[in-house]
């Protein structure tokens, strides 16, 4: 199989690299470029765990083709904090504890940056059914959610 | 316990040490390992659930241009019937061997039988597919029924019943069977003025991890390996690694790489002794990764069960009998936590004759592995169903029944040993005068109140904690940090020290840089790992003043430590912990506190959880409206995280008794092998976790720990059961309630 050549951004950053055709975007991710912030649970676009963001829509890394990425601009979790400072969103996941293991954090970041920008104000019901797409064995949701809707808060405040 | 302690620092709600890497993705998990010159394995399995090996010919995949390796069976050394620690129980020796790669025959669906390692998963993947093996299929046992029928076909040959009077002679599914008894539990039923008794069932579920089990071994030419996983206990996997291999524990480096999710599914090892057969065998580093559909079909379940359930009371309210007979599903080799079913099911309850036996039964699935208080979920659901309905029947409230009839201190339990001082009449209190329990319920919905009892485990910790010449320390530990411990470690430190929490640093360190830690699982962690550093800390302490007093020049007696500051009584000297550090080379070379432990004394933990849910009369459908965790932690270090543990173990219920259920066919082909059929509840599946933190303290720990990870995960499964009950008006006995059972039950009415 001949690779195929992509240019793409990665959070902000000019990228190329060579996949094969049929390659996830989160193969390429992880394995081509190290970007191993984004996990991987399922491969099927049902966990959630490979959440990034392809021209600011939120999208299963893991359902997307590498190819797919030509042009496109990529947001991921190592791109969420700025330098050394993080974002609202990862202060109040870890000042609420909503996460255990962690492993479904950084798509929950991410998938939580997308729904804040759609909504900023969301509802306890609005954030649940947004964040169902991904899956937390550890938690039970309930201090994932305080955590969003404290972050809308802060961030509204903040706007 | 008269005088309530002062802390300084346990109890707060201190920012997790790990959490800045686990935010932003910088963290590595099992998968996020690569090395130079790494090459990828893959496993071929079964595709028939009970089949003879006839033979295996991998000529072609060997041949395919990119394949490095090839392991199967036959890689194993001859290995003797050994027991090895797994999780909470023990394996044998050979039946491990034969789950990481099948002998002679197949046992279940997705048995692995053969890994092949190339330069890409691509080929390997090609090379898996390329191999040929010949099979002779055999009928599949699929549950406890069919494995215990006079003409059921026998998954071992060499496998006959254990614990039976007469020795039998014939070959059995039953492995084992194991009985508890206390009283004479006819004469309890000849008492009683009630009696109701009820058989249950429980499917084979998935302990769920949104992590797949992944390693990365590499070999090197001197006989060393270093083996890098996903696990929660990377010295089981060094010491099972090692027996299967015939290696000696100092040629096997593991490192335990950030885990996410185990819940007793990761205590045993799939992978890391065929990674390292590959490893060695092609000079190269190899990497394993499972997929999502082979952690379903190969690792994990927790067993399902059959259990009957006869219990019998005054009409004042008094239990006078409770009994049980009780079969769980091993999987394809025996070693299910049937025991602990019996030990558990009855030990909410102060009960003068009680009775359990209990049956591990094979059946064609997956070996079981630990699943959160292994056996006792499944246990306790029948008896608190049962226990429930009586409260019922006799118009007591269930709180107050329970309340009535409650173990507490002195309590004989069923498995020997007298209760020592328990929380569960503190937690009943909780939850009778809990905002929720006083709510009213509206049309089409039901509350269910259930009890849970697990023992706790204490067992082997290390902790080494350095200290810098800055004053600043490392704790250096081994029990791998699945839900924020390494928050409680810091913390315990700093409480032990009176030095300030952010001086120092938890590490998980690898088996090379730490003394033996058993693995993370029976609620251990945080009560014996934790009672480690404390005393770690103490030896610091303790040196410190030594030092202080050999720079005063007076003796160590004479020198108090008051929050991290040595005082010379005398003199009204002071030195603060680092000028102490920063002066040991005048007084005798650097400061390490050290604790290598057996932890005993693990204090129980109970838990009462309320739940409401609504049903859909017409469609089946169950919604959890509002849910109640109360649980004794005898001492909350991180309340936040004990927190964390009663919503998440309450949500692993709640899936357990909505819709989490293994699905096969007749031929025993699992059908639900993914997480958009295999369904694990989602956010919006639920409300709020309420939570109430019920501290009665554990007088063998110094600060009052009890473990608290698993008995969340006990209540809920009758719970939301007997709520679905409570509102359909009808009993029921079998799990999930999902839509099309519990439709079921309202239209059979
Ligand atoms: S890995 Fe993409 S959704 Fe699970
Ligand atoms: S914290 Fe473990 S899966 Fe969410």
């Amino acid at each position: 199989m001949t690779k195929k050549h992509v240019s793409t951004t990665i959070n902000g950053d000019a990228i190329e690299f060579l996949c094969d055709p049929n390659d996830t975007l989160l193969d390429v991710l992880r394995k081509e470029l190290s970007l191993t912030g984004t996990k991987e649970g399922c491969g099927s676009g049902d966990c959630g765990a490979c959440s990034i963001t392809l021209d600011e829509r939120l999208v299963c890394s893991c359902l997307v083709l590498g190819v797919e990425a030509e042009g496109k601009n990529i947001g991921t979790i190592e791109g969420v904090s700025n330098k050394d400072q993080l974002h609202v969103i990862q202060e109040k996941f870890l000042e609420h504890a909503a996460l255990q293991c962690g492993i479904c954090t950084p798509g929950l970041i991410v998938s939580t940056q997308a729904l804040l920008k759609e909504n900023s104000n969301p509802t306890e019901e609005e954030a649940r059914y947004y964040l169902a797409g991904n899956l937390c064995r550890c938690t039970g949701y309930d201090k994932i959610i305080r955590a969003v809707l404290d972050a809308a808060d802060v961030m509204r405040g903040a706007a | 316990m008269s005088e309530v302690k002062e802390y300084k620092y346990i109890g707060q709600r201190s920012i997790r040490p790990d959490g800045f890497e686990k935010v932003t993705g910088r963290a590595n998990y099992g998968s996020d390992l690569n090395l130079p010159g790494m090459i990828w394995g893959k496993i071929l399995r079964s595709p028939h659930a009970h089949a003879k090996i006839l033979s295996i010919d991998y000529a072609k995949a060997e041949a395919l241009s990119g394949v490095l390796s090839i392991a199967t069976h036959d890689d194993f050394p001859d290995l003797p019937v050994e027991a090895v620690v797994a999780g909470e129980g023990t394996a044998n020796l050979r039946d491990l061997a034969q789950n990481l790669l099948a002998d002679e025959k197949v046992l279940y669906h997705g048995h692995a039988i053969l890994a092949v390692a190339a330069i890409s998963e691509a080929i390997a993947e090609k090379a898996v597919n390329l191999v040929e093996v010949e099979y002779e299929i055999l009928k599949p046992v699929l549950d406890i029924r069919e494995a215990t029928a006079d003409d059921a076909p026998i998954l071992h040959d060499d496998m006959f019943t254990k614990g039976l009077e007469e020795v039998p002679t014939v070959a059995s599914n039953v492995a084992a069977r194991t009985e508890f008894r206390k009283g004479d539990v006819e004469v309890g039923f000849a008492d009683a003025d009630i009696i109701i008794e009820r058989e249950f069932y429980t499917p084979t579920v998935h302990q769920g991890y949104i992590e797949p089990h992944a390693t990365t071994v590499s070999y090197d030419e001197s006989g060393q390996s270093m083996v890098w996983c996903s696990t929660q206990g990377h010295f089981d996997v060094r010491a099972s690694t090692a027996k299967l291999l015939g290696l000696s524990l100092n040629k096997l480096k593991v490192v335990a790489s950030e885990i996410g999710g185990g819940f007793g599914g990761k205590t045993i090892v799939y992978l890391e002794p065929v990674a390292h057969i590959l490893s060695k065998k092609s000079g190269r580093p190899v990497k394993m990764i499972m997929s999502r559909e082979e952690v379903f079909k190969g690792s994990g379940p927790g067993s399902a069960t059959r259990i009957w359930v006869k219990i019998g009371a005054k009409n004042d309210g008094t239990i006078t009998a409770m009994q049980s007979n009780m079969s769980f599903e091993a999987g394809a080799f025996k070693g299910s936590p049937a025991m602990l079913g019996g030990m558990t099911i009855f030990t909410p309850y102060d009960v003068e004759h009680m009775y359990a036996e209990c049956y591990d039964v094979v059946v064609n699935k997956p070996k079981v592995a630990a699943y959160r208080a292994p056996g006792a979920p499944q246990a306790e659901y029948a008896a608190e169903m049962v226990v429930s309905e009586l409260a019922a029947k006799l118009d007591i409230d269930p709180i107050e029944f329970r309340l009535q009839n409650a173990a507490k201190e002195g309590t004989q339990t069923i498995y020997g040993p007298k209760m020592k001082a328990v929380g569960l009449v503190e937690c009943l209190e909780a939850a009778k005068n809990s905002p929720h329990y006083q709510s009213a319920l509206k049309a089409n919905q039901g509350r269910g109140i259930a009890a849970g009892f697990w023992f706790n485990i204490g067992g082997m910790s290390s902790v080494t904690i350095n200290m810098n010449p800055d004053g600043t320390g490392t704790i250096v530990e081994g029990s791998p940090d699945i839900g924020g411990s390494r928050a409680s470690m810091q913390m315990m430190a700093a409480e032990a020290t009176g030095i300030a929490m952010d001086k120092f640093k938890p590490i998980i360190a690898d088996t090379e840089n730490v003394a033996y830690n058993a693995s993370t699982g029976g609620s251990r962690t945080t009560f014996a790992t934790g009672m480690a550093v404390i005393e770690a800390g103490e030896d610091i302490v303790q040196q410190m003043k030594e030092r202080a007093a050999a720079v005063w020049n007076v003796t160590a007696a004479q020198v108090d430590w008051i929050d991290g500051v040595a005082v010379n009584t005398a003199a009204e000297n002071r030195l603060t912990a680092a000028e102490i550090c920063a002066g040991v080379g005048r007084t005798g070379g650097q400061i390490s506190g050290r604790a290598n432990i057996n932890a005993r004394g693990a204090g129980p933990s109970f838990a009462v959880h309320v739940c409401d849910v609504e049903v859909d009369m017409e469609t089946g459908k169950v919604d959890v409206i509002r849910y109640t965790a109360i649980q004794d932690a005898g001492k909350a270090i991180h309340p936040s995280y004990v927190e964390g543990q009663y919503q998440g173990g309450a949500v692993q219920g709640i899936g357990w008794a909505l819709n989490e259920e293994y699905v096969y066919n007749e031929d025993g082909i699992l059908q639900n092998p993914g997480f958009l059929d295999y369904r694990i509840p989602l956010a919006s599946d639920l409300p709020m976790i309420e939570t109430i933190i019920v501290e009665v303290p554990n007088a063998y720990h110094p600060y009052g720990v009890r473990g608290v990870g698993e008995t969340g995960i006990i209540p809920p499964l009758a719970a939301v059961a007997y709520a679905v009950s409570d509102a359909i008006k009808a009993p029921v006995t079998d799990l999930p309630c999902s839509p099309p059972n519990v439709l079921k039950i309202i239209q059979s009415k």
